[in-house]
């Protein structure tokens, strides 16, 4: 069993006046792959090292497979870690790389020679086994890393932003690679990255993390479709997602959002907030254009192709708005156009508190 | 579905103090070794010349005195034997770098034929004993109308510096990435102002670290300046000379003196002693 | 390394090469004519006195050599540790990068002496009567020890100095991978560490080599000319003897066996960098 525990994770680094990790905490199942999601400076890398015991906690629990790692030595906790500068030792040949981890645990060579052979194969390496690293691209170094990872029978692989070092090409088909690999193995894995399509691509939960705070921590879709508040929503989508300001009118069953000029209704649950601020989100992709003359009527600012679809900076009352519009869809700036925003695909949040508000009847 | 969580496990922690404390020890053994031996020699120094006869010497002199330190400070020559030293020393750091920089860098940039040659006849310079160096040098002198001047020594003292500078400046400006130069010098930067602006700035503490060492060197060099000059000694040559038929409690005191600098010098440049690959001490 | 095709670094090499032909390559050629005068290498050969210095000095470097290397590499991973007053132990451990060497013989002079330190903590413990005679001539053992130590003290700093340099520019990351593979200490040491530190290791060798084969003042201060030494007996043939030939043939003896190090050292670095 390789469940992991983080509980109420504190930790400051010396010097910091901010708490790099603000009592986190998070379960993860054995066999699930969790990704840390998060700008630089969330705390994200800080809670992989905690996990890692390379670095540690000023307070709070780590446990993995029901026993207490908190202040357990790194060497210990029977784990693997894939570095993001890859870490391989330059002095070593590939094959001794990979077989490090089994070779300082005292494993027969025999049992060494078996197991390298076997990740070499699955990791395309097995031409470069007696080469030393500085003749190996990044990308084929990278392969060594993992392969040096999962060679051995470790509880929880954790890796730390192992493709951002990559060129775009590689990154994306060795993302593909990398979860058929994992999820063939089935070993628990942490994985840190900045980079949301990763997350959303790899994960089977993502945990969005800022200013050392888990913000929400749920499945890709789940995360994408309903975030949290505007910093996942904003963070999460390329386009991220739009939020239009205004303020709340009408009455009872007939509430209306206001945009300057513009409304929309709202639903009456949110009838608290009548009279007062609002802000709606929306991800571009979901709003479309009308060829009648409903929903909110705006005015094309920039019409930018990008070959499988047309993204569109739009301005409704003075607040812009992005669409992602079909490929084939022209227009020119100036051009005014109408939108259709369907409301099961609207979010509300509260402008205070930036938080998702219920908007369920 | 909460379930309870395991006790913390502070034993790791616990090793950690154990070894820590180790550390600690050992680091305590390692300066005693490196201490002791100049707080025994200073208190040598101030020691009475009753308190110096006694055996077993004690730890702490029963009798202090000033006597013999003073007496050997004020001695003749002294006093001008100190900036001798101070000018040779300042002299050679600034000759060595003029000389010995550019080819550091010229090492660092540029891969020709040769190298290893240049690198290898750099190291043997120093490979030389000083008595056979110092003693045609001293002709040279001499017939160049040189002799016994700081120039001479500083001469002297340069071309001993000269590979250590030339190898820790080669170190230094390796570590110093060539995009930087290069973002200079589409700017608009001519090479040397690139150098200028660019390089020496990053380079300037590994460069401190080598001044370090040549500095020392030159401070510390006795028999070549001994055989090179007559009324113009450093320090060190000036100590020799009148060491000579003195009485034990004063060499000792005349040890000490020469101790003294290099405590005060260390002090104020230890941070930069680490430079020479170009980085500091973290 | 970029290489400019427009200038030769030869124009920055040239004030170096030519400072170092003049002040340098001239002393020496001198040094080979006058050692060729009068019968200089077939007295110096014959003269006990040398052939004790020989192998003196080969003996001191076999010890204090590996000895310093070893000393400077754990003073090195004690700092990496970062133990509290670390910069107290640092500056007490660099100091005597800044001694002269006459100093330094006269400090463990002071230790080592009959009537020194040493034996009045001896004889203070009770464990001795009158101290032992550590520099008396005819203990070349003690001698040779007493050489040793003030040797070790007094150069270890600059090995220390060029390893913690080298220490400081290994990435974390190795010993970080090492350390979540599960290498102990030990392990980590030998698979990450000193490979890492080679180049450093490797400077530091052939500078403390050469520099240990031209160790004499620190001999001369404790015992005399009862411990002779190749440096030592040269500048005795050169002084009290008043025989410049024979120095000069006592000093290119000297560089000849640095020389032998040196390619040597070069050589067996190269052959295990050419197994890449």
């Amino acid at each position: 069993m390789s469940e992991v525990v983080l509980h109420e994770l504190v930790k400051t680094y010396p010097g910091g006046t901010t708490r790099a990790t603000d009592e986190v905490s998070l379960r993860i199942a054995d066999g699930e792959f969790m990704v840390l999601l998060g700008p630089s400076g969330c705390g994200k890398t800080t809670l992989l090292r905690m996990l890692a015991g390379l670095d540690t906690p000023d307070a709070g629990q780590i446990v993995i497979g029901g026993k207490d790692v908190t202040y357990l030595e790194p060497r210990r906790r029977n784990l693997s870690m894939v570095f993001q500068s890859y870490a391989v030792f330059p002095n070593k040949k590939v094959f001794d790389n990979i077989g490090f981890g089994l070779k300082v645990k005292g494993v027969p060579a025999a049992e060494i020679r078996r197991k390298v052979e076997w990740a070499a194969d699955l990791l395309q390496l097995t031409p470069y086994l007696d080469r030393y690293p500085a003749k190996l691209s990044g990308g084929q170094r990278q392969r060594v890393a993992v392969a040096r990872a999962i060679v051995v029978d470790a509880d929880v692989l954790l890796m730390d932003e192992p493709l951002s070092n990559l060129d775009a090409l590689l990154r994306l088909s060795f993302r593909a690679e990398l979860k058929k690999l994992v999820s063939d193995l089935g070993i628990t894995t942490v994985y840190v990255t900045h980079d949301q399509v990763e997350a959303l691509s790899l994960g089977d939960r993502v945990a969005v993390m800022r200013d050392g705070r888990i913000v929400q921590c749920g499945a890709p879709v789940e995360v994408y479709a309903n975030p949290a508040d505007e910093f996942v929503g904003g963070f999460l989508g390329s386009p991220p997602m739009n939020f239009l300001s205004g303020t709340v009118g009408g009455d009872g069953a007939e509430l209306h959002i206001d945009f300057g000029g513009q409304t929309m209704p709202v639903p009456s649950a949110l009838a608290s907030y009548q009279g007062k601020q609002l802000k709606l989100g929306i991800r571009p992709e979901a709003v479309t254009v009308d060829a009648g003359e409903t929903g909110l009527r705006c005015a094309v600012e920039v019409f930018e192709p990008l070959g499988s679809s047309t993204l569109l900076t739009t301005d409704v009352c003075g607040q812009p708005l992005k669409v992602t519009a079909p490929a084939s869809f022209r227009a020119e700036p100036g051009e005014r156009l109408w939108l259709r925003l369907p409301p099961e695909q609207c979010r509300w949040y509260d402008p205070e508190t930036q938080l998702l508000v219920e908007a369920k009847e | 579905m909460t379930t309870t969580l395991p006790e913390i496990d502070r034993r790791p922690l616990r090793r950690r103090q154990w070894r820590r404390a180790g550390v600690q020890v050992a680091c305590i053994v390692i300066t005693l070794f490196m201490a002791l031996p100049i707080v025994l020699i200073g208190l040598t120094a101030v020691s009475s010349s009753a308190a110096f006869a006694e055996f077993p010497r004690p730890f702490i002199p029963s009798g202090f005195s000033g006597e013999t330190l003073t007496s050997f400070i004020e001695a003749t020559g002294t006093i001008p034997a100190l900036g001798n030293s101070l000018l040779v020393g300042v002299y050679t750091v600034v000759l060595s770098l003029l000389v010995g920089a550019p080819a550091g860098y010229a090492l660092a940039r540029y891969a020709f034929r040769g190298k290893d040659t240049y690198q290898v006849f750099m190291l043997l310079a120093r490979a030389l004993p000083i008595v056979v160096l110092s003693v045609p040098l001293a002709t040279m002198f001499l017939d160049a109308g040189v002799y016994d001047t700081v120039f001479a020594v500083t001469l002297l003292h340069t071309t001993l510096a000269m590979p250590t500078t030339v190898l820790i400046s080669a170190s230094v400006f390796v570590s110093v990435p060539t995009d930087l130069e290069e973002a200079a010098r589409v700017f608009g930067c001519g090479r040397f102002e690139a150098a200028r602006r660019v390089v020496f700035p990053l380079a300037a503490p590994g460069l401190a670290a080598a001044s370090i060492f040549t500095f020392v060197l030159s401070w510390n060099e006795i028999f070549g300046a001994a055989v090179i000059t007559l009324g113009h000694r450093t320090l060190p040559a000036q100590v020799l000379a009148s060491l000579g038929e003195a009485p034990q409690a004063y060499r000792f005191a005349g040890g000490f003196a020469l101790i003294l600098p290099a405590l005060v010098f260390i002090l104020v440049m230890r941070r930069y002693l680490v430079n020479m690959w170009g980085t500091t001490l973290r | 390394m970029v290489t400019r095709l427009k200038r030769s670094p030869w124009l920055l090499l040239a004030p170096s090469i030519v400072f170092m032909l003049v002040l340098f390559g001239w002393p020496l050629v001198q040094g080979l004519v006058v050692s060729a005068s009068g019968d200089a290498w077939g007295r110096l050969f014959g003269d006990t006195y040398f052939l004790q210095a020989l192998r003196n000095t080969l003996l001191l470097i076999v010890i204090v050599v590996p000895v310093q290397l070893v000393l400077a590499v754990a003073m090195a991973l004690l700092v990496q540790a970062r133990p509290r007053l670390l910069s107290g132990h640092f500056y007490l451990w660099t100091i005597p990068l800044a001694v002269s060497e006459l100093a330094a013989g006269l400090v463990w002079l002071s230790v080592f002496d009959n009537r020194g330190y040493l034996n009045s903590f001896l004889v203070w413990l009770g464990l001795s009567e009158d101290g032992v005679q550590w520099l008396n001539y005819t203990n070349t053992g003690t001698m040779l020890l007493a050489v040793v130590v003030a040797e070790v003290w007094r150069a270890t700093s600059l090995v220390f100095v060029i390893v913690v340099a080298g220490i400081q520019m290994v990435p974390r990351d190795y010993d970080e991978a090492a350390q979540v593979f599960g290498a102990s200490f030990w392990q980590r040491l030998w698979h990450v560490t000193l490979p890492q530190l080679k180049p450093s290791l490797q400077v530091a060798l052939i500078l403390r080599t050469i520099l240990a084969l031209q160790a004499f003042a620190v001999a001369q201060a404790l015992t005399g000319r009862n411990f002779p030494l190749l440096v030592g007996e040269a500048y005795q043939w050169y002084v009290n003897l008043q025989n410049p030939p024979v120095a000069s043939a006592a000093a290119l003896v000297v560089l000849a066996i640095s020389l032998i190090t040196a390619v040597l050292y070069l050589r067996t670095m190269r052959q295990q960098g050419a197994q890449r």
